[in-house]
């Protein structure tokens, strides 16, 4: 499958800071990957990086060929940042007017409708920005990064000021990008989010990657537990397939058996495995 | 050119929504009323004013060339402020506040970005610095029937010279706040018109060396040499003097002047433009 984003040996460094020590990653068409880690990670300086936003000190970042931050790169991108703003003085349908000729999108008012419906906007449409609450202007925030329909959408914390019902809506929308072909790099601190809609998951510390894959795969088997008369006892290592045998075994040793569980991993385990004590 | 007018559009309208116009044209209004009150009460009494003995002009000449030197010093202020308030945080100010962040991603990229709002606030400028100073210029018609030799020039220097400051605003906001950007543009004007009164007590010290440092600051800061040989204009042809150049105020000596500053000028504000797109193109936001 063709490669949409991927950055190779990334480095970037801020004086005596180094950000980024020789991060790769892909994001395949059609892929939607999940970046994971604790603040100061290097997630938001990876995307700054894939969007053209910061030169990478070593290493290279290309959109769908194209080195990133050139005008070709540009052009097939969607990009949400992290602390945006815009001018207050601008209702919601001139936000998107304006991004509109920017990104040279032949859509019109149709397609400023559709984006103002996706993100359940439709009755904000001549609201100024500056009578938004958060949560509005963060779903304006991503209907200007899906203007002009974007190949590569990289949305970074998406959902930081939205409530639940607001994250639902871009729950929704993510699971109808990857339908229709987008991909898409998704920065967010909430690993449920990223559980329930990314293909791929990559975890940052301390400017590497240190754990990557699916979000099933990541989620690995941890054991079986026996609950017998003799007390709670972990097989470490088993899998729901041991299970059946295990029970057998107990009861053919004599023990009584009062419960049989498979423990899995969540994501959240293996996040928190990955980053240590990191929480800063 | 469809994003250039879409930028500069973008920054025509901030403008607007922050009162910076606002501002500008109450301040224009003010200082018009009040030169239009000294025009009237100088023309009116001329018979009591006495150019000093060694100008040899004829007082309305003398009065109306003073009062034109001091609009201009007044129109080259206000397009100062003008120009600094339309462009203080064009890059790293607007970048703080996240609103820039949206823009640069787009495909017009960072050199369009940058040079609209460059285009942008030098075509405001300009209009405005010509405007004050045709009305200016129409006061002390109607109320002195004086007119200088040269009418046009010294407006178009008084618009160059602001559309230099508007270049180092701009270049400084790539690498400064908008705080540190204000103050910093604003002290150079300041040290700009300081040398042009350095220039002056030279010449009354009969002092070389002061002369020559008000030379150096005057090719240093050009809009300052174009102000300068703006006032010289609005004279030259009538007295040829030096000394009454002198007179027109306290930055009035044009020690640096003709073609040579003007095409130095020209070469200044490109340069101030290609450094500040290579800062641009160079910083990250």
């Amino acid at each position: 499958m063709a490669i949409a984003l991927a950055v190779h040996a990334l480095e970037k460094r801020y004086g005596s800071v180094q950000a980024l020590k020789g991060v790769d990653l892909a994001v395949e068409e059609g892929e939607l990957v999940g970046l994971l880690g604790p603040n100061g990670a290097g997630k938001s300086t990876l995307v700054k990086i894939a969007v053209g936003l910061v030169r990478a000190t070593r290493g290279r970042a290309e959109v769908v060929g194209a080195r990133a931050g050139s005008r070709a790169a540009r052009a097939e991108l969607g990009y949400l940042a992290e602390l945006f703003r815009f001018p207050g003085w601008y209702t919601a349908d001139e936000v998107l007017e304006l991004h509109q000729r920017l990104a040279r999108s032949a859509g019109g008012a149709a397609e400023r409708k559709r984006l103002l419906d996706v993100v359940a906007l439709s009755d904000a449409r001549d609201r100024r920005v500056d009578g938004m609450s958060k949560g509005m202007q963060q779903r304006l925030g991503i209907a200007q990064s899906l203007v002009g329909s974007p190949r590569v959408l990289v949305l970074d914390e998406p959902t930081s000021a939205l409530d639940p019902a607001g994250r639902r809506v871009v729950r929704v929308l993510l699971e109808e990008l990857r339908a229709q072909g987008a991909s898409v790099l998704l920065n967010s601190h909430l690993l449920s989010e990223i559980e329930l809609v990314c293909d791929r998951v990559a975890i940052l510390r301390a400017g590497e990657v240190v754990a990557a894959g699916s979000p099933a795969a990541l989620s690995r088997p941890r054991g079986v537990e026996l609950e017998t008369d003799e007390g709670v006892r972990t097989v470490e290592g088993a899998t729901r397939d041991d299970a059946a045998r295990l029970v057998a075994e107990a009861v053919a040793a004599g023990r009584r058996v009062y419960g049989v569980r498979v423990l899995t991993s969540t994501l959240e385990d293996t996040y928190l495995e990955a980053v240590g004590d990191d929480v800063s | 050119m469809s994003a250039v007018l879409t930028i500069v559009g973008y920054g025509f309208r901030e403008a607007v929504r922050r009162k910076v116009f606002a501002v500008v044209v109450l301040l224009t209004a003010v200082f018009l009323v009040l030169f239009w009150l000294a025009n009237h009460y100088v023309f009116t009494r001329l018979e009591t004013i006495s150019p000093p003995a060694d100008v040899h002009v004829d007082t309305r000449t003398f009065a109306g060339a003073f009062l034109l030197g001091l609009a201009m010093f007044a129109t080259l202020f206000l397009g100062v402020v003008l120009a600094v308030f339309l462009t203080l945080g064009v890059v790293t100010g607007d970048a703080e506040r996240g609103l820039l962040q949206p823009l640069v991603v787009r495909p017009v990229g960072r050199t369009t970005l940058l040079l609209s709002r460059f285009l942008g606030a030098a075509g405001v400028c300009i209009v405005y610095v010509l405007a004050v100073y045709g009305i200016a210029l129409a006061i002390i018609d109607v109320t002195g029937h004086w007119l200088p030799p040269s009418k046009v020039a010294p407006g178009l220097e008084l618009a160059g010279g602001v559309v230099i400051v508007i270049a180092l605003s701009i270049l400084g906001s790539v690498v400064l706040s908008s705080t540190a950007n204000g103050i910093a543009v604003f002290m150079l004007f300041g040290a700009g018109l300081t040398a042009g009164l350095l220039g002056t007590i030279g010449h009354a010290l009969n002092s070389r060396s002061i002369e020559h440092a008000s030379k150096v600051a005057a090719w240093a800061l050009p809009f300052e040499a174009l102000y300068q040989d703006g006032l010289r204009l609005i004279s030259s042809n009538a007295s040829g003097l030096t000394g009454f150049l002198l007179q027109l105020g306290p930055f009035g000596g044009a020690y640096v002047h003709g073609w040579g500053i003007r095409f130095w000028a020209i070469g200044y504000l490109c340069a101030a433009l290609a450094i500040a797109l290579v800062a641009f193109s160079r910083r990250d936001l």
